[in-house]
């Protein structure tokens, strides 16, 4: 039954995958920014994302403007009850944003360590938050009658929601690492191959913690997997995307290893709605309804006119994206205007 | 503490500071454009070379305007969900639709714009230069119909939500939101275009003022003389027809807003009583004795501006309860100063232009030092007629219509003040997120303060090793040299009054 409300979910579910394939090899960098060691190659580093960090965090802009004018209700209840998390992310992107613009402006090398660090920092506390949103909004939250949550901020730092950062962190630095691989080459290229392999091998333990933690004691997460059988595909789909990424690394084949990180990444934003379905945030206070894609939303006008919106929109995004990829292939040079 | 307070002040301070970059965003598009565009044409290494230098600038400015622009999205949702669940369905869809048509645009083509110089050719570059330059008025079109949704909504009905599939009461009221009936309405609603095309002007002014600035300090060193005119000439054009226009859109904009927001347009001239207006130059209102005191003023002068005449009478505050007014001091003096500014960049361009045409203009070194300086008040202008409009609108955050009689006066009940509908409208302190607690929203503030003043900081820091470095030849084109470089310098000479043999005024 394809009604507009269900589009919508699985539209946001895709601008939310786009988001987080693209900007996770932003992080992903950043988290592993570090491991260059000298100017010139912390510069490569920077600059392999310069171009396209700008146009990825849009995905993150346009999923919190379609959640807004889609699912009002959501968006009010998950902002406004994530307050203190929602802040800290803010603060996160702005000095990730900022790093990247300031970092090669001067020649002091105390500037440069400092916007360095700072570039690290940001992108691993993003990355963080990020996963201990998805891990709360997992478990359900509690929430009153108008939908308001009540339940406090240390609630939220919780040791599945911490767990699921992690998970995320090492996903975005496994993902950040394949892409690093790609568009570099020389001593730092050689550099990243054993880095490619680490990542993914903290990835694949954290990803294996988190599963057993989610079947074992978040049964929110797994209902819907119980109901619908065939959504074990997806589940199957997942598993078999994470096995490609070392099998890909191993016969030298780095541009597939990076499309099966896309594939897992998008892969989990896809459990995630599943498990989430219909519901965008799950009550767990008994006897008050949680918020679902049908009484969280706009009117169907709205959500109609949005349609046309994104329908007219989207090609265009689509197209123009490849082209400026395109644009951008090929290893880092650092030329006149490289960050 | 007051949470409304520091709701208030925390999207006060927030959207203070972001708004310092988009205007400069697409002031600057439209320079870059401009120069490329005539690069495109004559082939003059010059052009390339501003172009080049003011892209640096550009990307410096975007950037910071991206990163603070987040910040504005995400607080309807932290600080004002009971406002976001009310107008959600109407106000939701020009947000989600900056983002798939303008921000991806504009951040997507910045890339080739900024990085693309020696990867792709000068007419894909050109392109792309178009499109962040549209992308970035696009951006600026989606908010200003949002905000102006707020000052006069149309176009929706508000109505009961229903739970379960029955109308929805928590405590005996009934839950109510706002809900679409027409997009169009809503998008051309009462005050759209008189604002868009305001703030475009406003925006073309600090633009230019800020390009006006910088070529002025190069021209007052001596210093890439002939790169800094061009700049400062073609910025002027720019700041001339804006400062004039703004004038002609404001007095449109003016009569707009006492038509639909009488109560606002009363606070922004102090005029507290009901009765023939006068127009105050300078002043200071005080509401203990509800009148402007020290005032200068011309008799009469505010309604001729909205009626023509000088002795029609103009609504003024008495006529609103007073939980319906808004603050009078606020909007009194950043409308006012506002405008002193707006009229201090009309006699200083108009000044210039007809200097420039008989050709002292750069001889004037008072003048260029006055430029150095007159991107601060293009910069305070704008963000005053931001606080008139926005305090002005108080009480509300979703202004109510009011309704006028055929004879020209406010409709009014029995008590002589004008009943808003209750439901037509959402006050400011009843929108603010009650889960939040104060101590949440001080960390905020703190912290978004202390980060905004160290990017201010280093903002300035860079921005001036920038403008030290200046604009860099490029490379390739100083090897163009004999007589075709020299008639191209000829030809370049801006106002043809310059001459060759004449390197310095």
């Amino acid at each position: 039954m394809l009604d507009l409300n269900l589009i919508w979910f699985i539209l946001l579910a895709v601008l939310l995958a786009g988001y987080i394939i693209l900007d996770g090899f932003d992080l992903g960098v950043g988290i592993l920014h570090p491991i260059a060691r000298t100017d010139q190659q912390r510069r490569v580093v920077i600059n392999a994302i310069g171009p396209l960090w700008d146009g990825n965090e849009v995905w993150l802009v346009t999923f919190g403007g379609a959640l807004f004018a889609a699912f009002p209700e959501a968006y009010a209840c998950i902002f406004s009850g994530f307050y203190m998390a929602f802040i800290l992310l803010l603060f996160a992107l702005i000095f990730r944003a900022v790093s990247l613009e300031f970092r090669s402006k001067l020649s002091s090398r105390v500037w440069r360590v400092f916007w360095d660090w700072s570039f690290f920092a940001s992108s691993l506390v993003a990355a963080l938050l990020f996963g201990v949103a998805a891990g709360n909004v997992l478990q359900g939250l509690p929430l009153n009658e108008r939908g308001d949550y009540v339940g406090g901020f240390i609630e939220l730092l919780n040791p599945y929601a911490i767990l699921v950062g992690l998970m995320t962190a090492s996903m975005f630095a496994m993902h950040g690492a394949i892409y690093l691989y790609l568009k570099t080459d020389g001593e730092l290229q050689d550099r990243l191959n054993t880095w490619m392999w680490r990542t993914f091998g903290i990835f694949l333990v954290m990803y294996i913690l988190t599963t057993m933690y989610t079947l074992v004691n978040i049964p929110l997460a797994t209902a819907n997997f119980k109901q619908y059988p065939w959504a074990a595909v997806v589940v199957v789909l997942t598993v078999l995307a994470i096995a490609n990424i070392p099998r890909c690394i191993h016969w030298c084949r780095p541009g597939w290893a990076f499309l099966s990180s896309c594939a897992t990444l998008a892969a989990f934003v896809f459990l995630f709605a599943m498990a989430l379905f219909p519901n965008l945030v799950t009550n767990s206070t008994p006897d008050i309804s949680s918020l679902t894609i049908y009484n969280a939303a706009s009117s169907p006008k709205t959500l109609w006119i949005m349609f046309i919106f994104a329908i007219f929109g989207m090609p265009f995004v689509l197209a123009y994206t490849v082209v400026i990829y395109w644009t951008f292939r090929g290893k880092v040079q650092l030329g006149d205007f490289s960050y | 503490m007051d949470v409304v307070l520091l709701s208030r002040l925390q999207f006060a301070i927030t959207i203070m500071f972001h708004y310092l970059f988009p205007p400069l965003t697409i002031g600057m598009g439209i320079v870059l454009v401009y120069l490329e565009a005539n690069y495109l044409r004559t082939k003059d290494p010059l052009y390339e070379t501003a172009a080049r230098f003011w892209t640096k600038i550009f990307a410096l400015n975007f950037a910071i305007g991206v990163a603070t622009g987040i910040v504005m999205e995400f607080q309807f949702g932290t600080n004002w969900s009971p406002y976001s669940r009310f107008v959600g369905d109407v106000f939701g869809s020009p947000l989600a639709a900056e983002g798939i048509f303008a921000f991806f645009l504009e951040s997507g083509f910045l890339a080739v714009l900024v990085f693309g110089w020696d990867r792709v050719s000068p007419r894909m570059h050109f392109f792309s230069t178009i499109m962040v330059a549209l992308g970035s008025i696009f951006s600026s079109i989606w908010i200003v119909i949002a905000n102006s949704w707020q000052q006069t909504p149309a176009g929706h009905h508000v109505v009961q939500m229903t739970r379960d599939g029955r109308p929805w009461f928590i405590d005996s009221q009934p839950v109510l939101r706002a809900e679409i009936l027409n997009f169009w309405e809503v998008v051309f609603n009462p005050s759209t275009m008189h604002r868009l095309v305001h703030v475009w002007i406003g925006c073309f002014i600090m633009g230019a003022f800020f390009v006006m600035s910088i070529s002025a300090y190069y021209l007052l060193r001596n210093r890439h003389v002939e790169f800094a005119r061009r700049s400062f000439t073609g910025a002027l054009l720019l700041g001339a027809i804006s400062s004039v226009a703004i004038l002609v859109s404001g007095h449109f904009q003016a009569n707009n807003v006492y038509e639909t927001q009488p109560a606002k347009l009363a606070a922004f001239e102090g005029h507290y009583q009901t009765g023939a207006g006068d127009l105050n130059i300078i002043g200071w209102p005080d509401d203990e004795s509800q009148q402007v005191k020290f005032k200068l003023a011309v008799p009469g002068g505010l309604s001729m501006m909205l009626h023509g005449e000088s002795k029609a009478e103009i609504a003024g505050l008495d006529r609103f309860r007073p939980v319906d007014r808004p603050p009078v001091l606020i909007p009194f003096m950043s409308y006012h100063l506002m405008v002193a500014f707006g009229m201090f960049f009309i006699a200083i361009t108009i000044l210039s232009v007809l200097l420039l045409v008989i050709g002292k203009l750069y001889r004037q070194r008072w003048l260029l030092a006055v430029f150095v300086i007159a991107v601060v008040p293009a910069v305070l202008a704008n963000q005053f007629g931001w606080v008139a409009a926005e305090v002005g609108r108080q009480p509300w955050i979703v202004h109510p219509p009011v309704q006028w009689q055929e004879s020209g006066e406010l409709v009014v009940g029995a008590d002589g003040y004008v009943q808003y509908e209750p439901n037509q409208g959402l006050r400011t302190a009843d929108a603010v997120s009650t889960n939040v607690e104060g101590w949440k929203i001080v960390f905020s503030i703190v912290g978004f303060s202390l980060i905004y003043l160290l990017l201010a900081a280093i903002w300035l820091f860079v921005l001036n090793d920038k403008i030290h470095q200046g604009p860099e030849p490029v490379g390739v084109d100083r090897k163009k040299g004999g007589a075709q470089g020299l008639m191209q310098a000829a030809a370049s000479l801006a106002s043809h009054t310059g001459s060759m043999t004449e390197t310095h005024e």
